[in-house]
């Protein structure tokens, strides 16, 4: 975006060139039209964290739970701001005009295609569960809460800006608005933990960013360009002196989106932020900082670095067996019965399922066309975002103080029937079995984005990964049903058992409500989320 | 549309879900027994269904389709909810509905009941659920839902033996579940190389192309993927590991639809899927699949023998469950000759083990409730367990099921395991004939010792003095529900040996049409 308004508002801006300027054919076309309609989900977002900072200011104590009210409006105006878009033709705003006037479609900024809507969708959905989650967390763990909304409204508008973005500037800006908020996000837990957590992520995620703007650094410098289409142009054609620069470029950009989607060897992070980060920031984390992620490595991959698709599609093919398999190894090695094992288990299991949404983008390195895999990704994404940010809810259900392990789960079929269910339900979901079948077919787009793009051998780790993961999850499962320890085995002081029994709040209720029903719906006709994976995203 | 064949899917799907409502009442042991008539309600309306589908089948003419339903469920990946049933899957539909009838009502009296036993509802809606997966797997016409079908299973069995099974029941619950999903999945990773070449995911258009527009390479390594999926679930041996441990853990209706029913999931793929789909591809591994058959039976008998024999503290489930892998062992013979014949004594021996080995299951089981136990040596004590003596009615019928299952002309145990040693004996076309000759004399010497260690079980449980010490005082004989639950199994054991031609005449168009694929 960046780029495209210094190109086209430049000489309006200085003034001596304005003479220049007005020697063009038609200058009326140098004044930027901005199609709002298609920045809306966005700009709605950010607008919406903006009110929420000011209103904080404004708002007398009490009044500060409409700060969460109107964060779950935004960020629902936001969703309903992407049906205009939904179905049409792509529309593209930001656009570098050339000197007759016109514009070609590579260089434009800001395009919302099918791909932007589908990770839009994903990120300020996932970015809404993960706030009506919140709305209790906030409450009961006495978070500040106009900083809360703000941060996780900031996040979000980064995190739905990445995946309409064209051209590398913006795409680094949108990933940095989706991330440093988090940061903050995560250290707001005031206990040690949090300011651990927060300072790995910090870290981790800042080396990424620096690697990435070098690797940018390196493509501008051999293509000539930072709009992802002409970069590709640039790449093809770029000098023979320049080929080393431009391949050390994608390396290291790539590195950097790696490390943002917790692929190997960037994964370490991860257990231990998402058990410091108050819970609701963990499914956030998890679901749509794995989006923006994602996106950015699609985009990066498919569009700008079109020429080398070969090299990455087998480096991506060989990250994602070795995501895949290191997270749910991890997984299974975690002991049930240590303090916040629950998170962390599906913190492990984060990073083998993120294995997963890596193979269509490998196999996107193989097929001819190059966009027609990214439908999987996208569709098993979304898929994932609903069922993850169900189970981060049950858990925030069940251990309402931090630390819940996996054995604290025993028996809660016989506490809470429909919360027990809705685990079992989202945990199958993540395995891929029936009855969870929408998690079932999510597998099948992926194992057959694998067959088609001829990864035949990625396609039979990953069938054994899906055999791996079955059993931790299916272990978590048999507990919710397992008859209920004694009081002093299930680690839950008796005084609060009582506590525990009692009524769910309404904002829980609605999460688990909401993401259960969109499971069970989706089970029933997968055609809804599975139409993405049908066609050509771009 | 065919309302029939639907409601046949629908009608235990909403029972299952049912039994999640709060119906049933606030009282334990009513909402017990409550759920447990609901359960036999819905299967024996599934029954009902079933036999006017059979009635309503046109007799005339079983290879072609009928009942069908075609409509589109995920045109995003091509799938349909293509329904239908031949002369091959409506004895297998119809034997489902039998057996988990059959299970519903005994379990109606006899369910596992203790401390740690969940309710029965949750009881009746994992069971309701498996059979919805079990029939969808025989009743769909297309590869991914049959994939679907072949998992809905997977889930309701992991917990009905992790549940309401006995001894090691949660490391064998798990076996089972691990060695299943990663067969099923390298299966689906066949389906999707198939429907990624051919563009469709249709059985019957797939049958129809009859391999043409798949490369050899592709459809060895199909049949290869396929293959591997579906013997696990035969189970073919080596890989039968799961099936032991499985059966001896899981309770008796468990073992009976375990035995009965889903071991018959993986040969009936192999029929629907593999011969007329990829039939390059299997011509090429037949071979193969022979020679594990062979292995298969002998191995499976021999396992069974040092079981039967004094001493060895065999368990009797166990011994049925290895017998189980012999006697797939033929049915995977049968298949592996390519011929009408063998396929067709394969169908055939299919279905008589579902028949047999439910029966021989439902005798166990009532046995393990009786004693205790099911360890044969304490069973039999010095002498042998003397149930001839003790409970005449009951040991009659575990011999009846015991020399049915050796195969004696007149049961139906004896034409599907003939059948398939004669299409070994002449295998089809561009198979080798003295590889097969020697498949068939390894399976010839499994029945002589099939014979053996099914005698020497009669002999030990059966026969012996009735005044020795025995681990029980009081063996209590045939008990009402009992008959009623098994009787059915008997009459069509005997009914089946008697008139083959009922079964062979429902397969024998169906087997030519699938393998010739016009």
């Amino acid at each position: 975006m960046l780029a495209a308004q210094t190109a086209a508002l430049g000489p309006h801006s200085t003034g001596q060139h304005t003479v220049t300027s007005l020697a063009v054919a038609n200058p009326g076309s140098l004044i930027q039209s901005v199609d709002w309609v298609a920045i809306a989900p966005p700009l709605i977002a950010a607008v919406a964290a903006l009110a929420v900072l000011i209103t904080d200011l404004f708002l007398p104590e009490r009044h500060k739970k409409w700060l969460g009210r109107l964060t779950v409006a935004g960020l629902a105006l936001a969703l309903i701001a992407l049906l205009p878009l939904a179905g049409r033709s792509p529309r593209a705003t930001f656009c570098v005009q050339n000197v007759a006037g016109g514009t070609d479609n590579g260089g434009c900024s800001y395009v919302a295609d099918h791909f932007a809507l589908v990770f839009q969708l994903l990120a300020l959905g996932g970015a809404l569960i993960a706030a009506l989650l919140s709305a209790h967390t906030v409450e009961d763990e006495k978070l500040p809460r106009g900083e809360y909304w703000f941060l996780l409204l900031s996040s979000a508008t980064g995190a739905a800006l990445l995946p309409a973005s064209r051209d590398l500037a913006t795409l680094v800006i949108a990933l940095e608005v989706a991330s440093l908020p988090a940061f903050a996000l995560v250290a707001l837990r005031r206990d040690g933990r949090g300011a651990e957590a927060a300072l790995k992520f910090f870290v981790s995620s800042v080396t990424a960013t620096a690697v990435m703007l070098l690797g940018i650094g390196f493509v501008y410098a051999a293509s000539g360009s930072l709009h992802l289409a002409a970069v590709a142009q640039g790449l093809e054609h770029a000098p023979g002196q320049l080929k080393p620069l431009a391949e050390a470029g994608a390396v290291l950009t790539l590195v950097g989106f790696a490390f943002k989607v917790a692929a190997v060897p960037f994964h370490f992070w991860v257990p231990d932020t998402y058990t410091g980060a108050p819970l609701p920031v963990a499914g956030y984390l998890s679901v749509v900082g794995k989006a923006a992620g994602l996106s950015g490595l699609a985009l990066a991959t498919t569009i700008a670095f079109r020429p080398y698709a070969h090299t990455w599609g087998l480096a991506l093919a060989v990250l994602a067996a070795v995501t895949m398999t290191v997270g749910n190894v991890g997984a299974l090695r975690q002991r049930f019965d240590t303090r916040y094992s629950a998170v962390r288990l599906l913190a492990w299991s984060s990073v083998g399922q993120a294995g997963y949404l890596l193979v269509p983008l490998a196999a996107a390195g193989y097929a001819p066309t190059g966009a027609d895999p990214l439908g999987a990704t996208a569709a098993y994404a979304l898929i994932y975002g609903v069922v993850n940010l169900g189970a981060f809810g049950v858990v925030a259900a069940v251990g309402r103080r931090a630390g819940t392990s996996v054995d604290d789960f025993r028996g809660l079929f016989a506490r809470r029937r429909w919360t027990a269910l809705a685990l079992a339900f989202f945990l199958l979901c993540l395995a891929g079995l029936p009855p969870g079948v929408i998690g079932l077919f999510g597998k099948v787009v992926v194992f057959r984005a694998a067959v088609d793009a001829g990864l035949g051998w990625l396609a039979v780790v990953m069938a054994a990964n899906v055999v791996v993961a079955l059993y931790y999850y299916l272990l978590w499962t048999a507990r919710l049903f397992a008859p209920a320890a004694d009081g002093a085995a299930t680690g839950e002081p008796v005084g609060t058992g009582a506590g525990a029994e009692r009524r769910l709040p309404a904002s829980l209720t609605a999460t688990l409500g909401l993401t259960a029903c969109v499971a069970v719906v989706l089970s029933v006709a997968p055609q809804l989320v599975l139409q993405v994976a049908g066609g050509s995203l771009f | 549309m065919n309302a029939v064949l639907i409601a046949l899917l629908v009608l235990p799907l909403l029972g299952a879900a049912l039994t999640l409502a709060p119906v049933f009442g606030p009282d334990r042991a009513t909402a017990d027994r409550r759920a447990l008539r609901l359960n036999t309600v819905v299967t024996g309306a599934v029954l009902l269904l079933a036999v006017a589908l059979a009635a309503g089948f046109d007799h005339d003419e079983p290879a072609r389709m009928q009942a069908t339903t075609d409509v589109s469920w995920i045109p995003a990946l091509h799938v349909r909810l293509h329904l239908g049933v031949d002369g091959i899957s409506l004895p297998l539909v119809v034997l489902t509905a039998l057996l988990t009838f059959l299970c519903a009502l005994y379990s109606e009296k006899r369910l596992p009941n203790g401390d740690t036993v969940p309710s029965a509802q949750a009881f009746v809606g994992l069971f309701l659920l498996l059979e919805v997966g079990m029939l969808a797997t025989f009743a769909v016409l297309d590869l991914l839902l049959f994939f679907l079908a072949f998992e809905i299973v997977l889930i309701p069995m992991y917990f009905l033996i992790a549940r309401w099974g006995s001894g090691a029941k949660v490391p064998a619950a798990n076996r089972f579940i691990l060695y299943t999903l990663l067969g099923s999945a390298v299966m689906l990773l066949g389906f999707l190389l198939i429907g990624s070449k051919a563009g469709t995911f249709d059985m019957q258009a797939l049958a129809t192309a009859h391999g043409s527009g798949l490369s050899h390479t592709t459809q060895v390594i199909a049949a290869l993927a396929i293959l591997v999926g579906l013997a696990v679930k035969a189970p073919a041996w080596p890989l039968h590991s799961w099936l032991p441990d499985a059966h001896t853990a899981a309770p008796t209706v468990g073992s009976v639809l375990l035995a009965g029913v889903l071991l018959k999931m993986g040969t009936y793929g192999l029929v629907r899927v593999l011969l007329p789909v990829v039939p390059d591809g299997t011509t090429t591994l037949a071979p193969y699949l022979g020679a594990f058959a062979a292995v298969g039976i002998v191995y499976g008998s021999l396992a069974c023998l040092a079981l039967a024999r004094p001493g060895s503290k065999g368990d009797l489930k166990r011994l049925i469950a290895y017998s189980s892998v012999g006697h797939m062992g033929f049915v995977l013979l049968g298949i592996a000759s390519l011929t009408p014949v063998g396929v067709n004594g394969a169908l055939f021996a299919n279905i008589a083990h579902g028949l047999i080995t439910g029966l021989l299951f439902f005798v166990v089981g009532a046995l393990k409730d009786r004693y205790g136990t099911a360890d044969l040596d304490t069973l039999a004590g010095a002498t042998g367990a003397a149930l001839y003596g003790r409970a005449p009615r009951l040991g009659a019928l575990l011999a009846f099921a015991a020399v049915a299952s050796l195969g004696l002309p007149g049961l139906a145990g004896f034409w599907g395991e003939l059948l398939a040693m004669f299409g070994a004996f002449d295998p089809a076309q561009g198979l080798s004939r003295p590889a097969f000759v020697t498949y068939m004399v390894l399976a010839g010497l499994g029945t002589l010792l099939t014979a053996a260690y099914l005698l020497i079980v009669v002999k030990r449980v059966c026969m012996g003095d009735p005044e020795q010490p025995a681990p029980v005082a009081e063996v209590a004989d045939l008990r009402r529900y009992e008959a009623v639950s098994w009787t059915p199994l008997a009459a069509l054991t005997l009914l089946a040996g008697l008139w083959p031609a009922l079964l062979l005449s429902l397969s024998n168009p169906a087997v030519k049409h699938l393998l010739g694929g016009g």
